[in-house]
């Protein structure tokens, strides 16, 4: 049986599984006690349960326990690791390296140090979504502090060489933060495997609660500092002050276990489910276009642009499908989405792309009900579609001069 | 977003969607928007050469839903009116009638573009025939 709406948007969020708000509950019950308390059991239980969820953190991406920074979220995590290693090395230069494509709390905390004085280059992507091995390199300077690339992108998926981006990172010398927001719990992840420095991770995607997250700083080989952007009482060895949220905590420690055991099951069913809606789609509808490359990508996104079909009208006509879309129309800004204009194949397609996200309770029967309701109202919408009139008509439509807007 | 019941009966159920003859001399094209802004509208009117009366209107939108229920709306408005009556319809009747957000006043005005490029083509088109008609 269909329940609706149905829930295909798990990049933005995922349901909190129900083996995670189990091992929370009692944390908001009986043991509440602060996990800074040293001198009674309330304390004592705290702390046992925020050190458990800090090993099942670690274990997900091959860390040691005393590598993982509890914080609110990716959004923190990656202004901490940032801003934290732009002011510890500040000695060594004041230049860092990211992506046109990263997620905003990236892109607006190096903005933010621009303004402070640092050097930012922001690398263009390919067509594939991917940043170029070869301009990073000469991107690097004596100045370079960090560079800091995503995993898997919340939009498109796609997946950055991460391990090639550490070789080149650790050859000159220069810290690698990933935020690996999407890619955590999803594939495998492993900070030693894959050298990386820093790496922020976020509760909510990978089913558990939100306001929580970690960073990961290495500890050996480097050891990496960071200047705390939260002064207080010296929690989480002095890089993060703030009573922990034990709960919270707790529920990520849970969601990272299960990742752990169900990862490699899940990925392959993600895939294939994925992979079922993008066949069925590009079976019936002419004109369809991938966003970023499938080849590197993670298993649950598809970002699928219907040309001559707006994003937001589609949106409209799926509404018992919870999607989202790249689409100006969508956005309080009126600006389509700035990662797919950065894959520069025109702000037309960005227009009319959607993003599916599968998860963990996603159905093959959701699947092919998404399949079929998509076709229908994109059909129903090149009807209404003067723009898929005129290709018919055999007009370039790059050819056209549209008035003045 | 919330979208008002007028706009997702216009949005279910378009009136007037199709195309009308562009080369026809009784039919006035407008074209308005671009692909890159991600509105495009196509409103065609065809006119009574005897009566100034528009008898018809047809459209194609490519945009929100707002905008496919702006330009559905505007061609029930012109149906019926002379072409001097067409030329007085504002967007804010629109905004009013399908209770747009702020936000979606755009897709209104883009409307009104439309019905103005179209009665602007009728035009144009009527005046160059009229000149050739009378040079024969
Ligand atoms: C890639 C990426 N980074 C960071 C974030 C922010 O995470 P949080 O909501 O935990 O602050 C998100 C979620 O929107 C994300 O997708
Ligand atoms: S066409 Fe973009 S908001 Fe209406």
């Amino acid at each position: 049986m269909l329940k609706f709406p149905i829930y295909l948007d798990n990049h933005a969020t995922t349901p909190l599984d129900p083996r995670v708000l189990e091992a929370m509950m009692p944390y908001f019950l009986e043991s509440f006690g602060n996990a800074a308390s040293r001198n009674h059991a309330f304390g004592w239980v705290a702390e046992e349960a925020v050190e458990k969820a800090r090993k099942q953190v670690a274990e997900l991406i091959g860390a040691t326990a005393k590598e993982i920074v509890f914080t609110s979220g990716a959004t923190e995590s990656n202004n901490l690791a940032i801003k934290g290693v732009a002011e510890m090395y500040s000695q060594k230069g004041n230049h860092i390296i990211t992506a046109a494509t990263e997620h905003k709390a990236v892109l607006d905390t190096c903005k933010r140090l621009e303004k402070r004085g640092c050097r930012v280059t922001y690398l263009p992507v390919q067509a594939d979504g991917l940043i170029d091995l070869d301009m990073l390199k000469e991107a690097i300077t004596d100045k370079t502090v960090l560079v800091s690339i995503m995993y898997g992108n919340n939009e498109i998926g796609t997946l950055q060489d991460i391990p090639a981006i550490a070789g080149i990172c650790r050859e000159r010398g220069v810290l690698l933060h990933t935020d690996a927001t999407q890619a955590v719990g999803k594939i495998p992840v492993n900070v030693l495997a894959d050298n990386i420095d820093l790496m922020s991770l976020s509760g909510h995607k990978m089913y558990g609660p939100k306001g929580v997250g970690a960073l990961y700083v290495r500890r050996k080989n480097p050891r990496v500092q960071l200047t705390a952007q939260m002064d207080g009482g010296g929690h989480e060895r002095g890089m993060r002050s703030g009573t922990l949220n034990v709960p919270g905590i707790v529920g990520l420690g849970k969601a990272a276990e299960l990742a752990n055991q169900l990862m490699a099951g899940e990925s392959a069913q993600h895939r294939a489910l994925r992979d079922r809606l993008k066949d069925k789609l590009m079976a019936e509808l002419d004109e369809v276009y991938i966003n970023g490359t499938m080849e590197r990508r993670l298993p649950h996104n598809l970002n699928i642009s219907f040309a001559y079909v707006e994003g937001e009208s589609l949106l409209m006509g799926i509404n018992d499908i919870a999607v989202s879309s790249g689409s100006a129309c969508t956005s309080a800004t009126l600006e389509p989405s700035y990662v797919l204009k950065a894959l520069g194949a025109g702000d037309d397609l960005a227009h009319s792309s959607i993003r599916f996200g599968i998860g963990r309770f996603t159905t093959e029967e959701e699947i092919d009900y998404t399949a079929a309701k998509v076709i229908d109202v994109v059909k129903k919408l090149r009807e209404l579609s003067p723009l898929y009139e005129m290709v018919k008509e055999g007009i370039d439509l790059t050819k056209v001069e549209w008035p003045a807007h | 977003m919330a979208y008002s019941d007028k706009v997702l009966d216009h949005y279910n159920h378009p009136r007037n969607v199709g195309s009308l003859d562009k080369q026809d001399p009784q039919v006035g094209t407008g074209l308005v928007g671009a692909p890159e802004c991600g509105d495009v509208m196509k409103l065609q009117i065809k006119v009574n050469p005897a009566t100034g009366i528009i008898e018809d209107a047809k459209f194609k939108t490519f945009g929100c839903g707002s905008a496919i229920a702006s330009s559905s709306l505007a061609t029930e408005m012109l149906k019926g009116r002379t072409v001097d009556e067409a030329l007085a319809i504002k967007n804010t009747e629109i905004v009013n009638e399908l209770s747009l957000p702020p936000v979606k006043i755009h897709c209104s005005v883009l409307a009104e573009d439309a019905i103005k490029a179209a009665i602007s083509d009728y035009k144009t088109k009527n005046g160059v025939a009229a000149e050739t008609a009378q040079t024969a």
